[in-house]
Formats: structure tokens, sequence, C-alpha cells
């Protein structure tokens, strides 16, 4: 048999939502199941569904002053917010969250400011990490939120770390880390979630099964039958949601918090989400995956979902969707001209936070640097 | 160095390595030991026996085997206001976690504009001498001093083995200290109340005129022997410890070669692109004027380190080519 003919799973299929023991709550015609319901408030509701429409909105702006190449790089969440805001809004206040690279919406939900963030995409003096780290790898300490990870799967064992550090000291707080789907195919997942499972660490593993590592789908990432059958192998509790469902996101991670508070162990969540966009502006999905594909999922979009339950309860009108975009788009914009106009990190800055205090060594590379040559145009 | 003033007993590197350990462990309860066999077996080189039944699992912990995990979880906990100690078996298991130690513990503190910092202290074995062969053997000390981020010990003595550790936890930054694994068996006497020693600082572990020995870790016995074999023959070899890999003490180097004009440096690491290499370029370009002789290196051969006892001393800097090497260089008169 070629390896093509061999019948792998998971597969991509929007109606993957429906195999038992998938947690909805939320359909697509905007009706709840009242079995998982979280019962949120209707201000909770407007709250989110809001903050859904920010971040697309501002994903779809950052990708525009790419294209235009006033910022160098943007990595998206387009048809993943509901599964990133929502799992971040189960997150209590003394909790962490170790991030992959694409929530920033978790960033924003948690109290990173939206200007500081745009301030990272252009790498300016007021970036939270001072123009060291490329665009949307940013840390944000004030909103427990760590540093955006590029090498795949590698805060996997530091959320745990992390969540072992708070059980030893007894602190009220748990760790969720978010990841993709190829991440399950990386070390530090698979020993991330034996050392979760021996240490009985108060984690969550969100894996945000969005279809695609890059170019490479589901089905040859892994033969499992599901990314949740993975904590079968690791003695770590394992659930699938529908992540283009806000409820249900909110419902299974806050069930997951709740049992990791309680003394119970880890949690990993698999959502089934899909990677609208490409997986940067680096890359054009076109040359790997059909747009039919693409097309079937958008008409889950988990934002126009939380709409429709928000009309059903007439919480919202075309009036206030016109009235909260205009004011998210001004927003935005002042953001981004502020950021732009911001100077760059004065050359000096660079050596600092090698370590916490400038070492001889660096004092004088500094120097050096400041007294030397230097090429046009790259400031004081 | 740090000397007490109590009087001095009879002891070896282990033993300091685990009165190190036990010290930390008493004095901060944030302070935790992890690793591969650091528990119910006492460490792979016996540096943690008795320490589980002392401190209890929560605080001497034995992890599932994987270097990367365990470090990684070790960067977690520091991040976490833990101060863990996590043990690499040896210098050559470390590479499984080089990405935890250079991509995340090494760079964090600057990649998030100073807002996460990782108080980390790893420690591991390294060097050769015990017929373990490659995988075993090597000397990589180079590879982690060439990182920023990283502060890079190498005790050789027994005041260093006792003292360096509670420093480098005090240290806000992560700190790997490398212990040779020829030198746990080392006797000595150490002050009864001996305790930290500054980790910033190279030190004359024998004043000399006539030329400059550079070694660290388990070459500083062998450069000593050679300094005793040298002033046999009215050498009289100044012997630099270097303790510290990262950031190296240059003033120290450049005092030393000021005065007597030659240096050989000793470096059981490969030779190209190795600490060595890295010294010479630093006298050269900062005591070119000074130099009545070519600078001099003895590495180890650039082949893995072979299991049959004659191949492995013959790869490995030994005492006779420190000599010579010495000789070489005072036998030019600048």
């Amino acid at each position: 048999m070629t390896l093509a003919a061999i019948p792998l799973k998971p597969t991509r299929n929007p109606n993957d939502v429906l195999a038992p023991g998938v947690v909805r709550v939320l359909h697509d015609d905007g009706t709840v199941d009242p079995a998982h319901d979280p019962g949120l408030t209707d201000a909770e509701l407007i709250g989110l569904y809001r903050a859904l429409v920010r971040v697309r909105m501002l994903d779809e702006r950052l990708v525009a002053l790419q294209r235009q190449g006033r910022i160098g790089f943007h990595i998206g969440s387009l048809g993943e917010e509901a599964a990133i805001l929502g799992s971040a809004f189960a997150m209590r206040p003394s909790d962490w969250i170790f991030p992959c690279y694409r929530e920033f919406g978790a960033a924003l939900w948690r109290g990173l400011p939206l200007q500081r963030y745009v301030d990272n995409m252009f790498g300016n003096e007021n970036d939270p990490v001072r123009g060291r780290q490329m665009p949307d790898h940013y840390t944000c300490r004030a909103a427990k939120f760590g540093s955006v990870s590029s090498p795949i799967g590698t805060q996997i064992t530091q959320a745990v770390g992390f969540a072992w550090a708070a059980k030893l000291k007894k602190d009220d707080l748990v760790t969720l880390v978010y990841f993709g789907d190829g991440a399950t195919s990386s070390n530090e997942f698979h020993c991330g979630m034996n050392f979760a499972g021996v240490f009985r660490t108060p984690t969550v593993l969100f894996c945000r099964n969005n279809g695609w590592a890059i170019s490479v789908p589901t089905e040859r990432q892994t033969a499992s039958a599901t990314f949740a059958d993975k904590g079968i192998a690791y003695g770590v509790h394992a659930v699938r949601c529908d992540g283009n469902d806000l409820l249900a996101v909110i419902a299974t991670t806050r069930d997951a918090v709740a049992r990791a508070a309680r003394g119970d162990g880890p949690t990993l969540i698999e959502a089934l989400t899909y990677r609208v966009a490409g997986h940067s502006t680096s890359d054009d999905p076109k040359a790997y995956r059909k747009e039919a594909e693409v097309e079937e999922w958008k008409r889950r979009d988990p934002i126009a979902r939380v709409r429709r339950l928000l009309e059903r309860k007439s919480l919202w009108s075309d009036a206030d969707q016109a009235s909260a975009e205009a004011a998210i788009d001004a927003e935005v914009r002042e953001a981004v001209a502020a950021a732009e106009q911001t100077s760059p990190p004065a050359l000096a800055t660079m050596f600092d936070d090698v370590y916490a205090e400038l070492p001889w060594h660096l004092v004088e590379q500094r120097d050096e640097l400041l007294r030397g040559p230097r090429a046009k145009g790259h400031g004081a | 160095m740090t000397q007490g003033v109590a009087p001095a007993r009879k002891t070896t590197y282990r033993e300091a390595v685990r009165a190190a350990l036990r010290e930390a462990l008493q004095r901060d309860p944030r302070v935790l030991l992890m690793g591969e066999e650091v528990g119910a077996y006492g460490g792979s080189y016996a540096c943690s026996l008795g320490l589980l039944e002392e401190f209890g699992p929560d605080r001497v912990r034995d992890t599932p085997l994987s270097e990367s995990a365990f470090v990684g979880m070790g960067i977690g906990a520091a991040m976490g206001g833990l101060r863990p100690i996590v043990e690499i078996m040896t210098v050559n298991f470390s590479l499984l976690a080089l990405d935890q130690l250079l991509n995340n513990a090494a760079t964090l503190r600057h990649m998030s504009g100073g807002q996460v910092g990782v108080p980390l202290v790893v420690r591991m074995a390294t060097g050769a001498g015990k017929q373990v062969a490659a995988q075993h053997s090597h000397s990589l000390e180079n590879f982690y001093a060439h990182i920023p981020g990283l502060k890079v010990l190498a005790p050789a003595t027994l005041e260093d083995a006792r003292g360096m550790l509670w420093t480098a936890l005090e240290d806000p930054d992560p700190v790997i200290l490398f212990e040779h694994t020829m030198l746990y068996g080392l006797e000595g006497e150490l002050a009864a109340d001996a305790g930290p020693v500054p980790i910033d600082r190279a030190a004359v572990r024998r004043p000399g005129k006539d030329v400059t020995l550079v070694a660290y870790g388990g070459t500083v016995g062998k450069a000593m022997d050679a300094a005793r074999a040298l002033a046999e023959q009215r050498v009289d070899a100044e012997v630099i410890d270097l303790r510290t890999l990262r950031p190296l003490d240059d003033a120290t180097l450049l005092a030393s070669v000021a005065k007597t004009h030659r240096a050989v440096v000793v470096d059981e690491g490969w030779r190209t692109g190795g600490l060595a290499g890295e010294i010479c370029a630093r006298l050269a370009e900062r005591a070119f004027y000074d130099l009545d002789a070519p600078l001099a290196r003895v590495c180890t051969a650039e082949v893995p380190i072979p299991y049959a006892k004659h191949l492995e001393d013959a790869a490995l800097p030994q005492v006779e080519g420190i000599v010579q090497a010495a000789l070489g260089a005072v036998a030019r008169h600048g």
C-alpha cells in the first residue's frame, strides 16, 4: 500500500465537531445547548463579542500594514478567535498564560494595552520588549502572559514547571499553555505531557487544532484518531471541544481550570478550529490547500455565531455593529499612527537585559559601538 | 578566594559539592534540586547522597528521563519564583536541552524587555579520563561560554566546589556550573566554615615570572603539575585558573602576561573554535606588544574521545605536553 492510500485520521472536516464527546454549546444558528452552557451574563457576552470583532479587525489591519511594507511580519488568528478568547476568558486573574504565537487576542483580553501591542509590531521604543523581538513576539508580565515562543513546543515544559512551582509554593494558580496541532509532534509536547502527568501539575494544555502546521495537514501530523487521544498515554485527562464555539471553549477551559485548581492535575484540551489565513504573512496557503476547504470553514465562522446569539437575545443590532466597528477602527488607526511616530529604541538599549546587571564586557562593546562608524539611519 | 579562619579539615571535591547543595537547601526554601538520579540514587556522581532523606521529595526531585523537559521545567519553576538547581548527568546529554538553555534560559530576559528573568542554576559533569568514551567524555564548555545571557563557571578546587554554588544561586541570571568528572575524587583541605566565593574573577593558583599557563576545570591540576616539573628545569611558571568561562576575566590574564610575556593555554576542549583560541585572540588583541613568544595551545586531539586507555590519554592534554609547550615558549627570547 502506498502512503497516500493509508486512511489516516484526523481529518479537517468541519463536521468532525459532531463526533461523540466533542463539547458543543453554541450552534451555528445561535441557539444554545443548555447542558454545558457556561451561563455568561449579557454584559459578558457583549464584551466578548466586541473583543472578538476587535481582534479580527486588528488582524486584518496588520496584514494590510505588512502588505504595505509598514511592518515586517504578522501572524494572526483569523478563524481561531473564539478558541483563543474563550480560553483566556476562562482563566482567573491569578493564572498565567504561556503562549504559542497566535494568541494576541488572549494577551489583549488579559490587559496588554492595544497601543503596546501595536508598538511591538513596529519595534519602537514603547514596545514592551524594546524592539528586540519580531512582531507578535512580546511578553506582558502585568497580564501574566509569558514570552511568545518561536521554537515549537518549548513553552509547554516551562508552563508545567511554572505550575509545579506554584503547587510547591501553595499558590492558587493554574497555567494554560497554547500550542498548535503541529506542536503535538514536538519533543516538548510529549515530555511536557508526561511531566505534567507525573507531577500532577495544575496545567491546562490547550491545543488549537487548526488543521494545518504551515503546509502540513493534520492527517500528516499524526496517525492517532484525535489529538486528545494522546492524553491517554500520559495519564492526562483530555477533552475535545468545538473551537469555533465560544461557549464550548469557555465551558471546557473552566472545567479544566477548576480541576487543576482543586488538585486533580492537568487537562489536555483539543479545540477543533481552522486556520483561515496563511500561517503568517510569509505564507501563501493557496499553494497547498483548496479554497473549497477554506470556504467550508468560513461558513462556521466563530464570530458570526456569537453575533447570531446576541441577535436572538436582542442584545445586538446593525447599528451596534456599525458603531462598534467605527470605534475599533478609530482606536486601531490612532494606535498605528502613534506607533509609527514613536522613535526606535536607542542603540545603547540593545545591551540592556542580556544580564540583570550590565557586565564589563558589554559596557566595552556598547561603548565601542557608540564610538565607531555605523551605517546610515541606525539612530543614536 | 575566601578562606575561612576555622581549622581546615580533609575532604573531597564531591563532599564539597554535597556540602554546598546541602547548605543551599537549608538556607533558602525556594531552592530545590532536580534531575535524573539526584534523589534515591544520590546523584550519578554521588553528590546528593542523603539529601532526599534530609529534605524530602519536594526539594530533591527525581524527574522522568528527558533533559529538555527537566531543564524546561526548571526554567518555568525559576520564572515561577523558585531557585531550582538542575543537575544534568553530563554535558554530553545537555545537548538534548540546548534549545531550552540557549533559546530560552539565556535569552528570555532580553527577549522580554527585562520583564522575565530566569534565575536557574544548572550543574553538569564534563570531561574525560574515566574511559567512558565519546558520548560521555566531551568537554563542551565552550558551547555554553559562547552564549550571551549565561554565566559559565568551572570550579577546579575544593573551595570553588564548595563556594560557587551559593553565589550562582544568588545571581538573577542563569548560571551553568561544570564539574570535571576527574575532580570528584580530589582530596584536600577545606576550612570548616568555607563559604560562598566570588564568581567574576580568575585566580592565580601559582605565581611565576617566566610563562603563564592558563587552565580551567580539569586541566588546572595538570597545569600545576607541569609548573612543578618546569620549576625543576628552572622555569618559573604562573598558573591561572580561569574559574569563570563567561564572562572571561581579561584583566587577570593581561596582568599575568604583562609580567611573564609568554602564555600557554591548556584546554580540554577541541582546538578549532574553542576557548583556548578565544583566549589567544584576546591576548593577541590586547597584549601583543607584551609577548616575547608565539602563544601556544595544548588542547584535546580533534577526535571523538576514544575508550581504550592509551588512546584516551593520548587524546587529552597531559602534563608532558604542557611542559613541552612552555619550554618552547621560554626558549624564544624576545
